[in-house]
């Protein structure tokens, strides 16, 4: 996989033959594939293809489900994620995620952004609140919110919500984040922010991406994955990928031969 | 950027270990209560538990015999009860959950008696039982039918049951309701589709599939008929009866009501022990019967359910 | 068709269809409220073709109008209910041969007996001068309810955190129906296992003066509230959207945190409800505490003492009194008090539930 720029920046994900098992069915892999710092990398593919399961091996979050088991080995920067004795809880610091379905816990907006702060012992008030505010204003979020902070976070419109799910996971400022199809369950509009949204976080953060909205990842992405039944099928620049792939089942989805 | 480093650590959260012992404990005390609680009454219980106990009379002063007029009277009450108090649950039920609006202020009503109702403690109903179908009910049926001969003005078997039956009435409520949601509304909406009124659709399709919940509401409703003893205290239990009741109008034995008396009032503690015992645990057997028989049945209609709309 | 000589098909004879014409307005004010649709009839003989509707037959609206009957039985019940017990009670209001022995004042306000140095609240209405200070009763059945409480509340929500967060499919297999199984035990047989067993057992372990007393009868009491408060919070914790378990997961808490600052409070509403619903059976509960609380009237603020409680009061005394005497109307002037007491505990709790419920902008 020839990749246009391969600095290994602060934030980049090193995969190595990382394969994830249901029980003793194996749902995806082998893979292997480095995604760059601070650039937004789209995983995409038909449903069912794996990179739900794929992207939930990068925080670990696999491991909540029973009977599922990880092989390979990822890096965040020089350190293995998945290394003997390491924290899931530590990891998940570091590598935050934001899903399909928004969802804020039932608090106020305040206490949604501020829950990952307070995980930490953060007590003080002012330095909570600068923080909240950071959060919600990377979120593109606090001009709508601020006067309303304390109010029930389940009270925002579903674009609303899905920013405010956002705004927590940048609150513990985390060196990536992972998105779960994250405007699929909203509007036209909601998803234009979102994606806006997106672009900018770029700059700072190293974003994940899946989506089954091959626009949407042209739109927002640097590079692309493409997976297929569970393994990598290409993985290159999003220019490459959408205009000359190399692999010709990427060029079949591309061109929407099947879906 | 705070850059906490994935450092290793070997060791799990102490707040996880702590939080999982704690609530462990927790649960394991409750269980051990239970067990022993059973270990107690089996023991005490087993060795006086014989076929001519279930079948005898008390003989001795309580000391010897058996309890059969007190398992007479229990399951005489819990008859009637059920039969007075399953119509009118299950009626409610229907009346809540298929044919009232949610927010009319009749439904509201309903709803806050049938709620209030499961709270008004027992002893309170007992009151009731004496002041409304006893003295009240059955004081005009006797001034009006034999000449204020006291026949029905006094404590029986009917109106212990009747006093019971609205007990146990919000059991029977609640259970139906959820037995009567948990019809899927695709059957309900085919029925529709095909020309039934809603009462037909009611009585043909939803209550036959409701069955099973109903029957389990009747079950658990029984089970507290069978346990509660304070508001049977004035209206219809007796500590001793010569003969079973055969009319209505009879007092009658009851399991529970037994236990009370010789364990509060007994003269000679330690004889009656053994008979005691012995009443405890036929008690128990037949509510953990009744219970057992609910769980099951409540169980093979889930996976009925499930299995339908697999 | 063109240029076709074929006759076209005929088919058998058949009754003419139903026309769906709209019906003239004027039909639909026969049916009651939201209930039936109806069935389209031919009436061939009938010219303009209408949809008339078919009255139901007369079974089926008997049986409707049972059903609306009896389904404000419960309304009726409670309505009885008080009715019937403050009819009892009311001459405690009104009547003067009452008075002569007692009044609302004298049972709620502290009075002077002759023999005592001090005025002092005395429940004792069998006796020369009879005397109904209410308090005693008051204050045990406060003591009695409290330590309940304290004892089943802590053990049944940490248990059903246990059962809904950290037990596997088996362990919760056994556990739930044992609690069903505990709930099940009739709460006479919880008074004789206190008063058999556990009461000589405190008495042996702790070295108390009386046999009886509110300790025993509160402990025996909890195990009747325990699984009334494990099964609802337990529902209320295991329908807490896994959503946000993940989302809590996601941003790096532990489980205990994820427990203790999502899960606890998100389920909050259904463990207040589940607090209320043992309070209320608490209170309301005879049988254990007439069995194993001593049935002594004392007013004081020590567990090991015994008690009497309002509800204990009320079965232990109503078989011995004069029917329609003093004693006997402020016997049912304490269930109206154990009566509108209850109501008001359901009342508050649902208020505050249905508060809780808001705030956390959940629909209720």
């Amino acid at each position: 996989m020839q990749m246009a720029t391969l600095l290994d920046e602060s934030g980049s994900l090193a995969v190595r033959q990382l394969s994830v098992y249901y029980g003793d069915k194996k749902a995806m892999g082998p893979v292997t594939m480095t995604i760059p710092g601070r650039q937004v990398t789209a995983l995409i593919g038909p449903s069912g293809c794996g990179k739900s399961t794929f992207l939930r091996s990068l925080n670990r979050m696999n491991e909540l489900i029973p009977d599922c088991r990880v092989e390979g080995e990822v890096k965040l920067d020089s350190e293995s994620i998945y290394g003997p004795g390491v924290d899931a809880v530590a990891v998940r610091r570091r590598i935050g995620m934001v899903f399909q379905k928004s969802n804020p816990f039932p608090k106020s907006i305040y206490d949604n952004v501020a829950y990952g702060l307070r995980l930490d012992g953060m007590k003080d008030r002012s330095e909570l609140g600068g923080r909240v505010e950071r959060a919600l204003k990377h979120a593109a979020l606090w001009e709508e919110v601020k006067d309303r902070l304390h109010e029930s976070a389940l009270g925002l419109s579903g674009g609303q919500q899905q920013r405010l799910c956002i705004a927590r996971a940048l609150a513990v400022e985390p060196d990536v984040i992972l998105m779960d199809e994250p405007a699929s369950a909203l509007d036209p509009i909601a998803t234009a922010h979102i994606e806006e949204l997106i672009h900018e976080l770029a700059s700072e953060y190293t974003v994940v991406i899946v989506t089954h909205n091959m626009q949407q990842a042209a739109r927002v992405s640097h590079n692309t994955a493409f997976f297929y039944m569970g393994d990598l099928v290409e993985f290159d620049t999003t220019q490459v990928i959408f205009t000359k792939p190399n692999q010709s089942r990427t060029e079949d989805y591309i061109t929407g031969r099947f879906g | 950027m705070s850059r906490s480093s994935l450092r290793p650590s070997r060791w799990p959260h102490v707040g996880d270990v702590v939080l999982w012992l704690a609530t462990g404990l927790a649960t394991l005390l409750v269980l051990v209560i239970l067990a022993v609680i059973l270990i107690d009454v089996i023991r005490n219980g087993v060795p006086r538990l014989t076929l001519g106990f279930l079948t005898k009379s008390p003989t001795d002063g309580m000391t010897a015999g058996g309890i059969f007029p007190a398992i007479f009277g229990t399951v005489a009450l819990v008859i009637l009860m059920t039969i007075a108090a399953l119509p009118a649950g299950v009626a409610t039920a229907i009346y809540l959950h298929e044919y009232a609006r949610p927010t009319a202020f009749a439904t509201r009503i309903v709803r806050i008696a049938v709620n209030n109702l499961a709270g008004v403690p027992s002893i309170v109903f007992g009151l009731f039982g004496l002041g409304f179908f006893v003295q009240f009910v059955g004081g005009g049926m006797d001034k009006l039918f034999y000449d204020g001969d006291k026949v029905f003005g006094q404590p029986a078997l009917i109106w212990a049951a009747l006093t019971m039956a609205v007990l146990t009435l919000p059991v029977v409520i609640v259970a139906t309701e959820e037995a009567l949601s948990n019809v899927s509304p695709d059957v309900r909406l085919a029925s529709a589709a095909l020309g039934a009124t809603k009462f037909q659709t009611i009585a043909r399709v939803v209550l036959p599939q409701a069955v099973p919940g109903i029957m389990t509401g009747a079950i658990l409703a029984i089970s507290r008929g069978a346990g509660e003893v304070a508001p049977i205290l004035f209206t219809g239990a007796a500590y001793f009866l010569p003969t079973l009741p055969h009319s209505l109008h009879d007092q009658f034995m009851q399991l529970g009501y037994h236990v009370y008396v010789l364990a509060t009032q007994s003269p000679d503690v330690d004889a009656t022990r053994p008979l005691l015992y012995a009443t405890v645990l036929v008690l128990l057997v037949l509510t953990f019967a009744l219970n057992a028989s609910a769980i099951v049945v409540r169980s093979r209609m889930r996976r009925h359910l499930s299995r339908s709309h697999g | 068709m063109n240029g076709n000589n074929l006759e076209p098909v005929r088919l058998p004879n058949r009754a003419p269809r139903p026309t769906l014409a709209s019906a003239p307005s004027g039909v639909d004010t026969a049916s009651t409220s939201s209930v039936s649709a109806e069935r389209p009839e031919t009436m061939p003989s009938q010219s303009p073709r209408r949809l008339a509707s078919r009255r139901p037959p007369l079974v089926e609206r008997t049986t409707e109008l049972a059903i609306r009957v009896l389904a404000y039985s419960a309304v009726a019940a409670m309505v009885l209910i008080l009715i019937f017990i403050a009819k009892e009670a009311w001459p405690l209001l009104t009547s003067a041969t009452i008075h002569r022995e007692v009044t609302l004042a004298k049972m709620w306000f502290i009075q002077q007996w002759p023999g005592y140095d001090a005025p002092e609240h005395i429940w004792q209405p069998v006796s020369e001068i009879p005397k109904y200070g209410v308090w005693p009763l008051i204050v045990g059945t406060t003591k009695v309810t409290l330590i309940a409480m304290l004892v089943a509340v802590p053990l049944a929500i940490s248990a059903a955190v246990f059962v809904s967060q950290y037990a596997g499919h088996r362990t919760r297999e056994i556990v739930k129906p044992a609690i069903e199984f505990l709930a099940g035990i009739p709460s006479v047989v919880l008074g004789f296992f206190a008063l058999m067993v556990m009461a000589s057992w405190f008495q042996d372990t702790f070295g108390f003066d009386s046999r009886l007393n509110a300790l025993v009868a509160g402990v025996a009491l909890s195990f009747a509230v325990i699984p009334v408060v494990f099964t609802v919070c337990e529902e209320a914790l295991g329908a807490v959207p896994r959503s946000y378990v993940e989302a809590s997961a996601a941003l790096g808490a532990a489980r205990w945190q994820t427990i203790t600052r999502v899960v606890l409070p998100a389920a909050a509403p259904g463990i207040a409800a589940s607090i209320a619903l043992g309070l209320g059976r608490a209170f309301g509960e005879t049988m254990i505490v007439l069995m194993a609380s001593g049935n002594a009237a004392l007013l004081s603020a020590n567990p090991a003492e015994s008690v009497r409680t309002l509800s204990a009061t009320i079965a232990a005394e109503l078989a011995e009194v004069v029917f329609g005497g003093p004693h006997y109307t402020v016997l049912f002037a304490l269930a109206v008090l154990l009566f509108v007491v209850t109501f008001g505990i359901n009342f508050i709790g649902d208020q505050a539930i249905a508060r809780m419920k808001r705030r956390m902008g959940v629909a209720s």
